[in-house]
């Protein structure tokens, strides 16, 4: 009887992997709630646009055949723990054949360790920490890297400010804006001295209080403060440091690239300046097709995470054409899924085109944004690496 | 020195949202041997009011119907969001904690706990994920007095605080219902036999602790206007400790302890790295509850202890 049971439920299995091939299942891991729940609401609304394409191609061409195709969206809740959790639902339960997310280091460092444990490719569109997708063969990113925005932001400011004294203000329990502080204080004191950064201040996550480190700041005599932290917390350090007097440039880096930010923030912000992935006004081509579509269709244009999301879910496509043809196997496939991604070399999203020369991470071109007086986010400066990747 | 007196200014603000919210639980826990854990999360669901009713007027003010300058609409919003408030904690001492009276205490505290996570769910369910910006009632202003930096904000918000903290001093210290509720502080159970209505000191006692609450949830949105439904988790904890380290059954203790703590954590943010702040600030709080463990103004309480 054992035996016969486990006959049964073993071939329910084999069914199952079986049908999976009529379709494909893209897993969504990204924030819907909690302190980035924004960030969430662009990768899926972003996702949504472009499952309407394939729905309205019939389905992504594969090995001759048009395979419809699936989303399982599941809510990291702005938490690694639960990141980890919806990535290991997806991959066991929902037998998903790539995911797309989580966006925010924070989440994607231990999530694609789980994705690579379980031999699932995983692309994180917005994660810059280096950790995300170090010796872990199965992730991808579609974003540069912070080691590349660290000095990006300190190269930014030497040239158009020519300050000399830098101060840092950052999250110590999160792993981006601990990782960015660090990486723009190696390229700061590089470039200006060791000493240069005369402050370097640091909070915990949930803080709304930074006026003892604030004053501090002050008390050094920095020439600027940068603070690569996320939306939420950007307004509360903004408006306080002003309260207490500080009136230098405050400067920030990708995380500030939220529709949500001015909305929060208001005019305390006009005028400030952040690295980031593509600055929305005043874009041209298909990067203006996908900013008029999503403004369309959900009101407002989309940010940075929105735009990274439909190239990541572009190169995803890429991957599963470059490999030919699914089995039906869910594990072969995304073993075979995964290979046709790192086949792919060069790739031209609208965030900027990207070279995979190097293996996962993309080396990609920066843009630096200023707030205008009505809150939008306009292009100021682009920054490319060195090498090929130049456009 | 300009330095210590902006630091000074920062700790008052700062302290004034440990001494308010610190209260509330202090007289529930002075009058009940009740902790009421669900006492951030009013706060934040006060703030949260406070959004309501501001956005409200400010609408109304627009529609043109009446005219409501900036300062009169703070006041409403104040005090409306005061009495919403009142009402909540009244409501979850009823549903919450009356039923559990005669329960053990741990009973009470889970209790406590839960109504928290559902004020949090609730309010993530009602208005979705995203961050809520306060209304600016105030139009900043910044005033330097020999290189310290005041806001207008500031002023209003420690001043008031240090009002409302004197007003229930006195009220507790001078008014009948204040007696009955020093009286139920000292023996909860046999002070009702002699005639003091136990269910009506109770309720008041929520309301007055929700009530500033309220106030502290509306301070909050105009010192740090970005909110969210988890705001009161840590703030709650916090103001917790404070109301342990004032002392049970003292308002001036839960209030001094509430500056205490707000100085302690802006100290030794200045002092030492600022990522040490909370674990040099709170092994400080330990070391005084060693040598005090019943707070500064406690009364060694001789009773069986309940929780």
């Amino acid at each position: 009887m054992k035996r016969f049971l486990i006959v049964v439920v073993g071939s329910c299995f084999f069914w199952s992997a079986a049908l999976a091939a009529d379709v494909i299942k893209i897993g969504i891991d990204a924030s819907m709630t909690g302190d980035k729940s924004k960030v969430g609401e662009g990768t899926r609304y972003a996702a949504q646009l472009w499952l309407e394409d394939i729905q309205k191609a019939g389905g992504l061409a594969v090995g001759g055949k048009k395979v419809p195709v699936q989303l399982a969206i599941e809510d990291s809740e702005s938490k690694a723990e639960s990141a980890v959790k919806a990535a290991t639902k997806l991959i066991t339960e929902d037998g998903v054949l790539f995911i797309v997310g989580p966006q925010a280091s924070v989440e994607a460092v231990p999530a694609g360790e789980v994705a690579n444990n379980l031999a699932t490719p995983l692309i994180s569109p917005w994660s810059t920490n280096p950790n995300a997708t170090l010796n872990r063969p199965f992730v991808f990113r579609a974003c540069f890297l912070d080691p590349f925005q660290g000095p990006v932001v300190a190269g930014f400011v030497s040239k158009h400010y020519k300050f000399k004294k830098a101060a840092v203000l950052y999250d110590v329990a999160s792993d981006y804006p601990k990782g960015l502080a660090e990486n723009f204080k190696a390229a700061w004191e590089k470039k200006n001295g060791p000493g240069s950064v005369v402050a370097y201040e640091s909070f915990t996550t949930n803080d709304k209080d930074f006026s003892s480190q604030l004053t501090k700041v002050i008390r050094s005599g920095a020439d600027f403060l940068f603070t690569p932290q996320y939306y939420a917390e950007v307004p509360l350090i903004v408006q306080q440091a002003h309260e207490l007097g500080f009136k230098k440039p405050i400067v920030g880096s990708d995380s500030w690239g939220s529709a949500e930010l001015t909305k929060l923030c208001g005019k305390d912000c006009n005028g400030l300046m952040f690295s980031t992935h593509y600055a929305a006004a005043g874009a041209k081509g298909k990067t203006k097709e996908f900013i008029d579509r999503y403004n369309a269709k959900y009101g407002y244009v989309p940010d940075d995470v929105a735009a990274l999301t439909w190239d990541a879910l572009g190169l995803v496509q890429t991957a599963i054409q470059n490999c030919g043809k699914l089995s039906g196997n869910i594990k072969a496939d995304r073993k075979c899924v995964r290979d046709g991604m790192s086949r792919i070399k060069q790739f031209d999203g609208i965030t900027g085109k990207m070279n995979f020369s190097k293996g996962n991470d993309p080396e990609k071109c920066a843009v630096i944004v200023k707030i205008s007086d009505k809150g939008e986010f306009e292009f100021f400066d682009s920054i490319c690496p060195e090498g090929p990747a130049k456009t | 020195m300009t330095f210590f007196l902006q630091n000074v200014v920062n700790a008052l603000q700062w302290g004034s949202f440990y001494g308010l919210i610190a209260l509330g639980y202090s007289m529930v826990y002075s009058i009940l041997m009740l902790f009421n854990f669900a006492h951030g999360d009013i706060f934040m669901t006060g703030s949260y009011i406070g959004v309501g009713v501001a956005t409200g007027l400010v609408a109304l003010a627009r529609t043109g119907a009446l005219v409501l300058p900036n300062w009169i609409i703070l006041v409403l919003t104040i005090l409306i969001s005061m009495f919403l408030t009142a009402l909540l904690g009244i409501a979850v001492e009823r549903v919450a904690y009356r039923p559990l009276r005669e329960a053990p205490r741990a009973s009470a505290a889970i209790t406590g706990l839960m109504v928290g996570i559902i004020l949090e769910t609730g309010n993530l369910i009602l208005l979705g994920a995203q961050r809520v910006k306060f209304p600016s009632l105030i139009e900043p202003a910044s005033y330097e007095v020999a290189g310290v930096f005041v806001t207008n904000k500031k002023i209003l918000i420690v001043g008031l605080s240090l009002a409302l903290m004197l007003l229930l001093h006195l009220f507790v210290k001078r008014t009948k219902w204040g007696m009955a509720m020093r009286a139920m502080a000292f023996d909860y159970a046999v002070v009702p036999l002699q005639g003091v209505p136990l269910n009506r000191v109770t309720v008041l006692t929520f309301a007055i602790g929700s009530a500033l609450a309220a106030v502290a949830g509306i301070f909050f949105g105009i010192a740090y206007p970005v909110l969210d439904p988890n705001m009161g988790i840590l703030f709650g904890w916090k103001a917790f400790v404070a109301a342990i380290l004032g002392g049970r059954g003292s308002i001036l203790g839960a209030c001094l302890a509430g500056f205490l703590l707000g100085f302690i954590e802006v100290f030794v943010a200045t002092i030492f790295p600022s990522t040490l702040r909370d674990l040099i600030a709170y092994s400080l709080i330990l070391l005084i509850l060693v040598f005090r463990p019943h707070g500064f103004f406690g009364e060694a309480y001789s009773a069986q202890l309940r929780l």
